[in-house]
């Protein structure tokens, strides 16, 4: 009786499910919650919490918003980054007979948990983090069309997020890679909670994405400033419009497909079963659909990246502004034209396997032209090597190398030896961190002064700089030669010990690279901590070409006091040239939306019902499920959701801002 | 509006926008809404997908000339189809001002969409009944899931539509209302072009199958 009371109150939730007999993980979990208290506590023994509901969690500002969201993807590398490191020395040591120090099912988490990790919890978040920020300032408006949603699609992100780390202490993560291809996800092969924290996170996670993909279209459109005609828009705001219109167009299928794996496994349906009629190949379809574009999603604002990175440091108008926003615009149509590409192993014939491989090797013709167009942006520029410039280059050669063992990829009959092995894996590494880390790494050292009002520190920046570029070479090439010599991917342990120096040496390699890690972090300490600041007063550090280095570092809350009007695609150069006035008198009350607190607690209600699901607490389910719907409802009976900043405010800061520039002068 | 800048050619372009403009509220609202339902068209695109490989795998099962009652299905696309109609109606004494008639126009498009939700639930029952459950095959888990999601998406606008008459009886037909009432109708309608499909793909052609 009392036991059917407890499976009632907490489900499948029993002692059992905690990994206690698992040392790495207890040791983990001890870490994390030492580390976990003391933050607690710091933020309670400073009395931040107020500081931080009022002014950051609440916020509906685009750019509180956006910094939030790059905080969660820099946390997440490094959860996501210390499974990579636990795999790499698992495989360089697990020969001759020796097991290594992970178990198959852990090890098997790990893989699965790093993917799922570092591609929705680090890039994702990281490249929303930057569409967020840079957007509306670069197209001149003051927040983005639906603040509130902005916000509420950061939690749902972040709530995402909180479950796949619950996993780790709570049950388990999902043993079947990072997109959970079925019958092996089915729960007759994987009865357990980790493809349901797979689920649940990616659907919680989805929605917000999704989300923001609506609203930075919506801004893109209908939110320029005026005289930004299409072809005015900067080359950063073209590619988050490509990125965002993937998003929309590809995560509902991600919706859908993982929606009819749940029912799978939590009704019986055969959608994806290996008998009764379903179709496990059609999951696989369906996947890549969302998948492909996927992985476009993550470039293209890095190509915008690099492409307000290359015109500014070369103290140019980027070459071929046209054709750039043609390339962009032709690899988000064909990005859906290329999915099989995944598994052409599937065996469609020969007709579809060329097809998909011809369209798959059309998409290196438009990037081919982005990497002239860059080059052609520095050649007789006036270069300066600041760090995003240095970050330009190494991805310039890095994503070069990867672009080409894409296409040898996407030869069918070559992708028949080389799919499912280490090749494949070191090609993708390739472009994931030489295209969109390496991106982001120079966003980050772009924008960092424009959000905090200082230059981030050059010397740790480059100490991080060498040991990435080194890491990486030094972790991916011998995966290169791995795949080549025919090892497969996803192996815990190895019989032929001549290949154990391979992964020695990519053990070093991520060793390397988490040094390049620890630099980063060091860079961020002492440029936040140090004294000697490289302070930015006139907004405008890098001699920057585009709108949003028209206004100061950080930006007012409102962004700008004055809509400005644009004449050409490079805005402020514009500006600059012909000596643009920047009034500092008759200042308006600007509209502003309110804060609000709803989202944080959408998302919360959503990682309740998400966590009742896994554990199979109907009850839990249905209640938080019922609350979720209560609470937007009642969301929407709040009419009054924005206020006026006044005048004297305005022209407060305006005014500070006036006396810095003369100062600066 | 003259501090602004000049260039040595005496041309004057203006760089800064000096006179208050105002935006019309909700500017973006419409457009914001179309983009997600083309997103939820997505995910019927999937089940369609889905329906059109697996529809056929009976697994020795039902098949769609067993289970189907064209007739009631008739009856309730009617009323769906009718449920748009009288939902324009509603759209046209709104933009008349005319509170009462849209409060009475979306009632009677809300109860229509009930008679409808209500007859997809007793083929739903009847069906289950049959022992034609979602598990059964491919087909009966394909057929649920793209009628129950569609079925599903109407309860959510008929829930929409009953928060709305409370908005509405509540502030009147303000500019924040109107623009909700606008919302739900490119959901309904969007909900009636997906039925279309429905209608079509899985009943009428499953019967001829």
């Amino acid at each position: 009786m009392t036991n059917e009371f407890w499976s009632f109150i907490f489900g499948r939730l029993t002692w059992d499910v905690l990994p206690l007999h698992e040392p790495i993980v207890v040791i983990t979990f001890i870490v994390v919650a030492i580390g976990g208290l003391t933050v607690l506590g710091a933020l309670t023994y400073f009395k931040l919490w107020g500081y931080l509901w009022k002014e950051w969690f609440t916020s509906v500002d685009h750019k509180k918003i956006g910094i939030m969201y790059m905080v969660l993807g820099i946390i997440m590398l490094l959860r996501g980054f210390a499974d990579a490191l636990m795999m790499r020395l698992q495989q360089a040591i697990a020969f001759n007979g020796y097991e290594g120090y992970l178990n198959a099912h852990h090890y098997d988490q790990l893989f699965s948990v790093h993917g799922v990790i570092m591609i929705f919890f680090v890039a994702m978040p990281l490249i929303t983090g930057f569409m967020n920020y840079v957007v509306p300032l670069q197209i001149g408006a003051r927040d983005v069309s639906f603040p509130f949603l902005n916000n509420f699609s950061f939690w749902m992100t972040a709530g995402g997020a909180v479950l796949v780390m619950i996993s780790l202490f709570i049950g388990e993560f999902a043993q079947t890679g990072w997109l959970a291809f079925p019958p092996l996800s089915g729960i007759e092969h994987s009865p357990a909670s980790g493809v349901d924290y797979y689920i649940w996170a990616l659907q919680v996670a989805g929605v917000g994405t999704t989300l923001s993909g609506v609203n930075l279209i919506a801004t893109i459109i209908k939110m320029r400033a005026p005289g930004m005609s299409l072809m005015k828009m900067p080359v950063f705001t073209w590619t988050s419009l490509c990125t965002n219109v993937l998003i929309v167009a590809s995560f509902p299928i991600l919706t859908a497909v993982l929606t009819l794996l749940a029912l799978d496994r939590y009704v019986g349906t055969n959608f994806f079963t290996a008998d009764f009629g379903g179709s496990p190949m059609m999951y696989i379809n369906l996947i890549w659909i969302w998948g492909h574009p996927e992985v476009y999603i993550l470039i293209l604002p890095c190509f915008g990246i690099f492409s307000e990175v290359a015109s500014t440091f070369s103290g140019k108008r980027l070459f071929g502004y046209t054709s750039m926003v043609y390339a962009t615009v032709v690899i988000t149509v064909l990005s859906y034209l290329v999915w099989l590409h995944h598994f052409f192993t599937m065996g469609s014939g020969a007709s579809v396997n060329s097809f998909f491989g011809i369209t798959t090797m059309i998409i290196s013709i438009p990037t081919g032209a982005k990497i002239f167009n860059w080059l052609f942006t520095m050649y007789k520029g006036r270069i300066r090597f600041e760090l995003p410039m240095m970050w330009l280059i190494a991805f310039m050669l890095t994503f070069t190398i990867g672009g080409m063992t894409g296409v040898l990829l996407a030869v069918p009959p070559a992708d028949f030896v080389l799919h499912n092995s280490l090749f494949l894996v070191a090609h993708f590494h390739n472009v994931i961190i030489g295209g969109v880390l390496f991106g982001i790494f120079a966003g980050i050292n772009y924008w960092w002064p424009k959000a905090f009002g200082y230059k981030l520190n050059t010397y740790w920046g480059k100490i991080s700089f060498w040991l990435w570029n080194v890491g990486f070479w030094l972790a991916f090439g011998p995966l290169y030669v791995l795949g080549l010599m025919g090892v497969t991917r996803r192996l815990r342990t190895f019989d032929d010990p001549s290949l154990q120096i391979w992964f020695i040496i990519a053990g070093i390699g991520a060793l390397v690279i988490a040094g390049g890690i620890a630099a980063m972090l060091v860079q961020f300490a002492v440029s936040i901590l140090g004294k000697n600041k490289e302070w930015d007063t006139t907004g405008d550090p890098w001699n920057g070409r585009t709108l949003e280095w028209a206004t100061s570092s950080p930006p007012p809350q409102y962004n700008f006091a004055f809509t400005p009007i644009i004449h050409d695609n490079d805005a402020w150069a514009d500006m600059k040239t012909r000596h643009a006035q920047r009034p500092t008198k008759d200042f308006m009350e600007i509209h502003m939306p309110c804060n609000t607190g709803t989202g944080i607690v959408l998302a919360g209600l959503s990682v309740v019902l998400g966590f009742a699901l896994i554990w199979y607490m109907w009850w839990l389910a249905i209640l938080s499920f019922v609350a979720l719907i209560g609470a937007a409802i009642i969301h929407t009976f709040n009419y009054d959701r924005d206020y006026y900043i006044p005048v004297e405010a305005v022209a407060e800061v305006e005014d500070t801002r006036t006396r810095l520039l003369s100062g600066a002068r | 509006m003259s501090s602004n800048a000049t260039t040595a050619e005496g041309e004057v372009p203006q760089f800064y926008e000096l006179v208050p403009h105002h935006h019309a509220p909700h500017g973006s609202t419409q457009i914001g809404f179309w983009i997600y339902l083309m997103s939820d068209c997505l995910i019927f695109a999937s089940l369609f997908a889905i329906y059109g490989v697996l529809g056929g795998n009976y697994a020795a099962g039902p098949s769609p000339e067993h289970l189907f009652n064209l007739p009631l299905v008739a009856v309730s696309t009617a009323a769906l189809l009718l449920s748009s109609i009288t939902y324009g109606f509603a759209m046209l004494d709104m933009d008349e001002g005319k509170k009462t008639g849209t409060l009475v126009w979306l009632v009677i498009t809300g109860l229509l969409g009930a008679v409808f939700l209500g007859l997809t639930l007793y083929e739903f029952y009847h069906m289950i009944h049959e022992g034609a459950v979602p598990q059964r095959s491919a087909f009966l888990s394909a057929f649920f899931v793209l009628v129950g999601t569609h079925a599903l998406h109407v309860t959510f606008g008929i829930l929409w539509l009953v928060t709305l008459l409370v908005q509405i009886g509540m502030k009147g037909l303000i500019p924040a209302n109107k623009i909700r009432v606008q919302c739900l109708s490119m959901f309904w309608h969007f909900l009636d072009v997906i039925w279309i499909g429905v209608f079509t793909v899985v009943y009428l052609m499953g019967m001829l199958r």
